[in-house]
């Protein structure tokens, strides 16, 4: 590539493309794929720990991926492919837990009796 | 303008269009996760859910993903060959993914739990077979870039082709990661 001043983005060939970064995320994500398998199927978590194990590996495997197959966080300032992203993830996690939010709440006040209710409270809520 | 700082707007450019895409699966993640329990009586997630079958598909497309990486690496070295010949694995890896996929819809279809069975089974065939689809898309997206490689070679825009078709590729590696755990593993949880 030439030395052009490029003022709005960085260089086009990706910088520290190698082949050794790309084994690196290949082995990590083959292992975090394993352990979330073993998290989901193994006796030996309880549900609650199965599913914070199997979040906690997406959210690394989804990091790991984005950093060495996707080369985010290695492009010049200004960073305009980070920008995007960021301003991507808020969206999504305001539709996302929004939507649960939203859902759970309405499935609570859109019971049909105090029996019920009453019903809802003790086995969801633990009360 | 230069070419390069042209390459590198339709790289951004192209960046973008895979951040609206994510918010697109992201309203089909928040159905999934909505529908999870709203099965109408019929099978759930845990019965269903084939999971040594579906971690065979994760790995068949892990694996894709990384052969399309190393087929960019090829790129830089300018070996098309080694180019074509890894675009090639890429391609079969990415076709054996689908025609599992197709394999497991056409199996619920068949034992009676196809999309129209329940609210948990359209969130579920929805968000998988959109991801499909794109699969499919990026199949037939690969298979012309590698016949425009084979007739004209590394030079010209095959650079900027390859970059954006890989970015395309291993983003779709990033929403199975969603998939696989938010849907299999999660929505298989007894």
């Amino acid at each position: 590539m030439s030395d052009h001043k490029q003022p709005l983005v960085s260089q086009f060939e990706p910088p520290h493309v190698s082949v050794r970064s790309y084994v690196i995320g290949f082995v990590s994500c083959l292992v975090l794929t394993i352990a979330a398998y073993v998290a989901a199927v193994s006796d030996s978590l309880s549900h609650d720990a199965a599913i914070a194990a199997i979040a906690a590996l997406a959210v690394v495997q989804c990091v790991v991926q984005l950093r060495r197959f996707l080369h985010l966080g290695s492009e010049f300032k200004p960073r305009w492919k980070l920008a995007v992203f960021i301003t991507m993830l808020t969206i999504v996690l305001i539709v996302v837990f929004g939507s649960l939010w939203i859902m759970n709440n309405l499935n609570y006040r859109m019971m049909q009796s105090p029996a019920e209710v009453n019903k809802y409270i003790t086995e969801q809520d633990g009360l | 303008m230069s070419n390069s700082a042209s390459a590198n707007r339709t790289v951004l450019g192209f960046w973008i269009y895979l951040m609206t895409d994510c918010v697109l699966f992201a309203t089909l993640f928040a159905t999934f996760a909505v529908m999870r329990g709203s099965t109408n009586g019929g099978a759930d997630g845990a019965q269903l859910f084939d999971l040594p079958y579906v971690m065979v598909e994760t790995l068949l497309l892990l694996t894709s993903s990384f052969v399309c990486g190393l087929a960019m690496i090829a790129l830089q070295r300018g070996k098309k060959d080694t180019v074509i010949q890894l675009l090639f694995i890429t391609f079969v890896l990415g076709a054996v993914f689908v025609g599992l996929e197709v394999n497991e819809f056409h199996k619920l279809a068949a034992e009676g739990n196809g999309w129209a069975r329940s609210g948990f089974l359209s969130s579920y065939f929805t968000l998988v077979a959109t991801h499909g689809l794109h699969i499919c898309v990026g199949l037939l997206w690969l298979s012309v870039l590698a016949w425009q490689i084979m007739r004209k070679g590394l030079g010209g825009n095959t650079p900027k082709r390859l970059t954006l078709f890989s970015m395309f590729w291993h983003f779709l590696d990033v929403i199975w990661i969603f998939i696989f755990s938010v849907v299999y593993l999660w929505g298989g949880l007894v």
